[in-house]
C-alpha cells in the first residue's frame, strides 16, 4: 500500500471509529431446526421447480444417452464429471470466454438445499468458472443424500470458508426487468436440469 | 447551492400518464403481495428480521474492527484492497486500474454504489466504453436515464417502451413486445462485449469480515460473467455492507430475495474469496459519507439497509409517482432518509413525499424505522430552515390547530360546511398539494368527536342499566 492509499485508509477508519455508535452484542444465530421439512428430496424438487429448474428423479443409467436425448441439437457437450464422456472437458478450453461455444455442460454438485432448490458449485466442480454461465444448458448431478434442509445448514459447508469461488445456483438465468414478467434466460444458462444420481463418493458430504 | 428536488412536481407528468402510473402501481403491488406470501411461508420470518437487525447493529457499532478484519483476510486471499473517501476517489481508482491494463472497455453488473458515484459518465469522459449487463440497467443506459428502482431499474417502462427502444438501438422488431424476445435481443448484443472486455466490474450485496469474501446476488448470472470472463475483476463496496461471518450471511440470504418479492433466493448467490486463476481482483471500500452518517444519532440506522426494495414496493407515493421523480440515486422511503445525508439542501423536500403510513417500516427486513426517520428528517429540515414557505405556513397552522384541542374540534366540525360552500379556487390552490391530482373527498357529516360523544353516552347508559 502506498502512502496515499494508507492516508485514505486511515482517514476512513478514524472517521468510522469516531462516529460508530456504542457497541451492541452479536446475537446467537439459530438454524431453526424445528421448522425443517420432513422430506428433503420432495421439498428440494418443489423449490427448484418454483425457480424454473427441472428435476429428473428417474433412473439414468447412461448419462451420455440422456443428454443426447434431452438436447438433440447439442453439438458441444462439456463434461466435468466421470459419469459422462461428453465431447470436451473443461481443461480443453484455452481461455475462459471459449466456454460460450458449449451447448450443454454436465457438472456434479456436492450439496443441494431443500429450502430453496439450490445446488452448490465451486471452482473445484467448474474448473473453468465460465462453463456454468456461458453454456446454453446445464445438467447438474446431485446425490439426494447430500441435500440439506435450509440456508443456515448450507452455509456450514466448508467450501464457503475454503474455496476462492463458490455459489448457490438456483434455476436457470432469468429476469423480471421488463414489466415484472419473469423470462428465461437472461445472460447465463437457458435451462438447469438436476439429475438425482448417487455420488461415487458414497453420499457423504464432500469438500 | 443546489435547488431542492421537487418530487411532487416531477411526479406530475408521470401521474398524468395513466398508462405508466397504473402499470408501475400494478407491478410493484404484485411484488409486495409476493413478499407477503414468501414471508408467510417461513415460520421464523419475524425472528429472522430481528436477527438481521441485531447483526447489522452489532456490525455497524464495531465497523472499524470488521473493516480491518475484512481487509487482512481479503489481502491474504489474493485480492488488492483500495480505500476511497468519496465518489471522485472511487472513480479515479477504477480508472487507474483500467488505464494500467490499457483497458478501453468495461462490462459491469448493476451496482447502486457506482450509480451513487456517477462512475459511468466519469469513465466515458475518459474514453472508456461501459456496457451495463443487467437487463434493466442496460435498458436505462440505452435510454439515457438513471435507474428508476434499485432492483428493477426499468420497471416503470412497459413492454411497448422497451420494444421501441430496442428497435432503435438494436434493430429488433418494434412490434414484438414479448419480454423473452426482448431479453434475448439484449443478451445477443451484450454477449460479445462480455466475451472480449479486458475488465469486468461488480458491486457487492454483502462482504464477510471473517473470510474476506464478497457476496453478489443476481438472477441473470451477469455478475459472475463480468467477474470471471475478463482477466480483471473490480468490485466496489460501500463500507456498510460488511457482516461478521458466513453464519450470519444465511440470515440475510433468507430475507433478501423474499423481501423483494422475487422468489426464494436469487438464481446466482455467488461468493468470491479471491481472484480466479491467472486473473486479478480489486476491491474498493468506499465511504462517501457513510462514516459521517454513522455518527448521526437519529439516522445511522439507515446504514442497515440491504437494498431489497420492499419499502418502495409498498409505498403508495412511490408506486404512483415512479422512482425517477425523486431525482436521486436512492429513491422511495429508503431514498428519502438516505439522500439528505449526501446533500441536505438538494434533498430537503424529499421527506415530505410520504404519507407516514409506516408500511415501509413494517416490511423492512432489517427493521429500519423508516417512517419515523422520515418524520425526523422533516424536523431537521424545519430546524435548518430548509422548508419551502408554503409548506412552512401550512405546518404552522397545523401546529397551532393540532396543539389546541378546542381549535381542532372547531376546525373539523366546520370542514364539512366549508367544503360545500367554498368556491373551487379556495379548495384547489397551490396551498393544497393533496388536491392537485385528486378530488378532495366529501367530508364526513359527523366528526369523530361528535360520534364519540353520542356513543359514549349510549354506552354509559347501557352499562348503567
Amino acid at each position: 500500500m502506498n502512502s496515499t492509499q494508507a492516508l485514505l485508509r486511515n482517514t476512513i477508519l478514524e472517521s468510522v471509529r469516531a462516529n460508530q455508535p456504542a457497541a451492541s452484542p452479536m446475537p446467537a444465530i439459530s438454524h431453526f431446526s424445528t421448522n425443517q421439512p420432513a422430506d428433503l428430496v420432495a421439498t428440494f424438487s418443489k423449490s427448484l421447480a418454483r425457480m424454473a429448474g427441472v428435476v429428473v428423479d428417474e433412473d439414468v443409467p447412461d448419462l451420455d444417452a440422456f443428454v443426447r436425448r434431452q438436447f438433440p441439437e447439442a453439438k458441444v457437450i462439456c463434461s466435468a464429471v466421470p459419469e459422462c464422456e461428453g465431447t470436451i472437458k473443461p481443461a480443453s478450453l484455452k481461455n475462459w470466454s471459449e466456454a460460450s461455444t458449449i451447448d450443454v455442460c454436465v457438472l456434479r454438485s456436492p450439496m443441494g438445499v431443500a429450502e430453496t432448490g439450490s445446488v452448490l458449485l465451486s471452482d473445484i466442480e467448474l474448473q473453468v468458472h465460465t462453463i456454468g454461465f456461458l453454456a446454453h444448458d446445464l445438467v447438474v448431478l446431485l446425490d439426494p443424500k447430500q441435500i440439506v434442509s435450509n440456508i443456515h445448514d448450507a452455509y456450514e459447508h466448508p467450501y464457503f470458508k475454503l474455496r476462492p469461488y463458490s455459489l448457490l445456483m438456483t434455476g436457470p438465468s432469468g429476469s423480471g426487468d421488463i414489466s415484472g414478467i419473469v423470462v428465461h434466460p437472461a445472460q447465463a444458462a437457458k435451462t438447469l436440469t438436476v439429475v438425482f444420481l448417487p455420488s461415487p463418493k458414497g453420499g457423504q458430504r464432500t469438500g | 447551492m443546489s435547488h431542492p428536488v421537487d418530487q411532487a412536481k416531477n411526479a406530475e407528468k408521470f401521474v398524468a400518464d395513466t398508462v405508466h402510473e397504473s402499470h408501475l402501481d400494478k407491478v410493484l403491488w404484485m411484488s409486495r403481495m409476493n413478499r407477503d406470501a414468501a414471508a408467510r411461508e417461513v415460520p421464523e420470518w419475524e425472528d429472522l428480521r430481528t436477527l438481521a437487525s441485531e447483526i447489522k447493529e452489532h456490525t455497524l457499532s464495531n465497523l472499524a474492527d470488521y473493516l480491518t478484519q475484512f481487509e487482512a483476510k481479503a489481502i491474504a486471499n489474493g485480492m488488492i484492497v483500495h480505500w476511497a473517501r468519496d465518489a471522485h476517489e472511487h472513480n479515479q481508482i477504477v480508472y487507474d486500474i483500467l488505464a494500467e491494463q490499457g483497458a478501453d472497455t468495461l462490462v459491469k453488473s448493476k451496482s447502486m454504489l457506482t450509480e451513487e458515484c456517477e462512475l459511468r459518465p466519469f469513465l466515458e469522459r475518459r474514453g472508456i466504453r461501459v456496457t451495463e449487463t443487467d437487463l434493466g440497467e442496460r435498458i436505462q443506459q440505452l435510454d439515457n436515464q438513471p435507474p428508476g428502482h434499485i432492483i428493477g431499474p426499468a420497471i416503470h417502462k412497459t413492454t411497448k417502451d422497451v420494444a421501441l427502444l430496442f428497435s432503435q438501438k438494436y434493430g429488433s422488431d418494434p412490434k414484438n413486445e414479448d419480454p423473452a424476445y426482448l431479453a434475448m435481443a439484449m443478451r445477443e448484443n451484450t454477449r460479445p462485449d462480455i466475451l472480449t472486455a479486458p475488465a469486468g466490474m461488480t458491486g457487492a450485496n454483502f462482504v464477510i469480515a471473517e473470510t474476506g469474501a464478497i457476496v453478489v446476488a443476481t438472477n441473470e448470472g451477469n455478475a459472475d460473467l463480468c467477474a470471471h470472463t475478463p482477466p480483471v475483476h473490480i468490485c466496489s463496496v460501500g463500507i456498510e455492507k460488511i457482516i461478521p461471518t458466513t453464519e450470519s450471511l444465511a440470515v440475510f440470504i433468507r430475507l433478501l430475495t423474499r423481501s423483494a418479492g422475487l422468489g426464494l433466493i436469487t438464481q446466482y448467490t455467488s461468493m468470491f474469496r479471491g481472484p480466479r486463476k491467472g486473473a486479478t481482483m480489486h476491491v474498493i471500500l468506499v465511504d462517501n459519507g457513510r462514516s459521517a452518517r454513522l455518527g448521526m444519532k437519529r439516522f445511522w440506522h439507515s446504514l442497515k439497509c440491504i437494498r431489497c426494495s420492499a419499502c418502495m414496493n409498498t409505498c403508495p407515493v412511490f408506486r404512483r409517482s415512479g422512482g425517477l421523480s425523486y431525482g436521486s440515486t436512492y429513491m422511495g422511503p429508503i431514498g428519502i432518509i438516505m439522500m439528505p445525508t449526501f446533500e441536505i439542501r438538494k434533498y430537503s423536500e424529499l421527506p415530505f413525499s410520504s404519507t407516514l403510513n409506516g408500511s415501509c417500516t413494517n416490511v423492512c427486513p432489517v427493521k429500519i424505522d423508516i417512517h419515523e426517520q422520515i418524520y425526523a428528517w422533516r424536523e431537521v429540515m424545519e430546524e435548518n430552515d430548509q422548508i419551502q414557505v408554503v409548506k412552512k405556513e401550512a405546518m404552522k397552522v397545523a401546529d397551532k390547530v393540532l396543539s389546541h384541542p378546542a381549535l381542532y374540534q372547531i376546525a373539523t366540525a366546520t370542514l364539512s360546511t366549508a367544503l360545500e360552500v367554498l368556491p373551487h379556487f379556495a379548495v384547489y390552490n397551490r396551498l393544497n398539494a393533496w388536491g392537485k391530482h385528486r378530488d378532495v373527498p366529501e367530508a364526513a357529516r359527523e366528526t369523530f368527536h361528535e360520534w364519540y360523544r353520542k356513543h359514549r353516552v349510549e354506552t354509559s347508559e347501557v352499562v348503567a342499566s
